[in-house]
């Protein structure tokens, strides 16, 4: 019979601080120090810190911006589907408020040349940021203009360096239910998971957002940093990245695994195929009173339409 | 000395005013706080709940004289052209507000999207009650309106499935109103078995 005898130095399994509680302990300091930190207006960087309303200076111009009127910022802040926060519209404005993203780390996975885990800052300080002003078209039929500031997806993906073996990469949002409380019911698979393939997360319309306004990207809208695909439905769009991972097979993203028939991992704007419960030729523009046709790929079909040729897109919908 | 409300006299004037109440709030808050970035939605998404909210009401007042002797059954027709009410400002939005009369697009929603087409249906259903709600009509149809007025249980079912199949993931709502319709119907079901029961054992002792 095996006696396993105590050394005196030895710590006791009393004493060695719970998970649980260790882990809210991290938490708390984290936070702490975060709010500490840019409430004194700096960040661990030097950088101001970011928090909704602090302007971005220097912002490129793009080509790929719409001349369309964009909607207010009241609109674009206040009309959000962010279940993290809320299933109703309105919600995310009040949820997200105490929402901290300071500090905040991207872990990098799988098929990639250095796998590692970035401080959001030294993530985004090797690339200028740029204005794009995009149409925003969700599935469920109405349609703004928002300008993001961000950087383009591919120059980060290239900086990156996926292996041959990436063929497409994952984004996973942050799961903390304290900290987000929508995910204290299971409305939809937590964490929420998107993914794209790799030409489409390399095509120059994919941006990654950290912006709104030339400010900081408010919390509701998805703060710190999330995806802007305007070509795709707005549940595409994933907000508050915390992983991207590169794969070699079709990541499951949440809205396909939750509704397998009526939602797809390309998610494509397409008048053509409808959603089986309602109409997708037209939708309502937040701040106008007639509906207007929806435009194939939300309207930037001639950029995307070869990313898509010969696919059946009533198939891979 | 207690003032006494006099409910004979002034029941009815009350409940159509707290009727009202719904419609007034939607109102105020459309004229002084506006109604958030989508109105056309929001007017859509309240007067179906007050249709439904309504239309349990209404048919809660069966199991309240059942369950607690109450009896309401005064204030019922009321309460059902309320519910009317509040279902044609619903179809109203739907018509002119946020279709503006495009009958080619809302005659497609009807007919290919199944949550429109339950709630259609239950609007049409709810047409022939309302108009025979008068005395007169009650007179005329005798046995008849019982009957045509029983189709109250199908326009309820109709409307909350129209509720629960346009939500895209979060049915807690809509199965909180299944839950309420269940129970209305429930106790409903409940009280005839019982009295089928008594009535039968009361034959029995007669022979």
């Amino acid at each position: 019979m095996l006696i396993r005898v105590r050394k005196a130095s030895e710590v006791k399994p009393s004493e060695i601080t719970a998970r649980r509680v260790y882990e809210a302990r991290r938490n708390f300091l984290k936070i702490a120090t975060g709010a500490a930190l840019s409430a004194a207006g700096v960040s661990l960087f030097g950088v101001p810190a970011a928090h909704a309303g602090t302007k971005l200076s220097n912002l490129g111009k793009s080509r790929y911006s719409t001349t369309e009127p964009v909607n207010s910022l009241q609109d674009i802040t206040s009309y959000n589907n962010f279940y993290e926060f809320g299933v109703e519209k309105e919600e995310p404005a009040q949820m997200a408020k105490n929402f901290v993203t300071t500090p905040w780390s991207i872990a990098v996975e799988g098929e990639v040349a250095k796998p590692a885990v970035y401080q959001l800052e030294d993530f985004i300080k090797p690339h200028a940021l740029e204005e794009r002003i995009y149409r925003l078209r969700c599935v469920e039929a109405w349609s703004m203009v928002i300008p993001w500031v961000g950087i383009p997806l591919a120059d980060i993906i290239k900086r990156l360096q996926p292996t041959s073996k990436a063929k497409y990469v994952e984004f996973v949002t942050l799961h903390d239910p304290a900290r987000m409380p929508g995910q204290k019911r299971s409305v939809l698979p937590w964490p929420y998971r998107e993914g794209l393939r790799m030409d489409e997360a390399m095509h120059p319309l994919a941006i990654l957002a950290v912006g709104l306004y030339g400010e900081v990207l408010p919390n509701q809208n998805g703060a710190p940093i999330r995806l802007v695909v305007p070509w795709k439905y707005g549940f595409k769009n994933i907000k508050s990245i915390v992983k991207l991972r590169f794969v070699e097979q079709q990541p499951a993203t949440t809205w396909a695994v939750q509704g397998p028939r009526e939602y797809g991992f390309f998610a494509n704007v397409n008048p053509d195929v409808d959603h089986p419960r309602w109409t997708q030729s037209k939708e309502r523009r937040i701040g106008e009173f007639l509906k207007r046709k929806t435009l194939k790929f939300n309207g930037y079909e001639e950029e995307v339409a070869s990313l898509y040729a010969g696919m059946d897109l009533a198939k891979f919908y | 000395m207690a003032i006494k409300f006099d409910v004979a006299r002034y029941g009815k004037p009350v409940l159509f005013i707290v009727c009202l109440l719904p419609l007034l709030w939607l109102a105020y808050k459309a004229f002084f706080m506006g109604l958030g970035a989508n109105p056309i939605e929001k007017i859509s998404r309240y007067t179906g709940d007050w249709t439904l909210r309504l239309l349990l009401i209404t048919l809660a007042v069966t199991p309240l004289r059942i369950l607690a002797g109450v009896s309401l059954v005064k204030y019922r027709r009321m309460l059902g052209l309320f519910t009317f009410f509040y279902v044609c400002l619903h179809f109203f939005n739907w018509l002119v507000i946020d279709n503006f009369f495009d009958v080619d697009s809302m005659l497609k929603d009807v007919i290919k999207h199944p949550y429109v087409t339950v709630g259609f249906a239950a609007f049409v259903l709810l047409i022939p009650l309302a108009v025979t709600s008068t005395n007169a009509m009650i007179k005329r149809l005798g046995k008849n309106w019982k009957r045509l007025h029983q189709a109250v249980y199908a326009i309820a079912l109709l409307g909350v499935v129209h509720y629960l199949w346009l939500v895209k993931a979060d049915n807690r709502e809509p199965l909180i109103y299944v839950a309420i319709l269940v129970a209305l119907l429930g106790v409903r079901v409940w009280d005839q078995t019982r009295r089928k029961v008594a009535l039968r054992s009361a034959r029995a002792v007669a022979t």
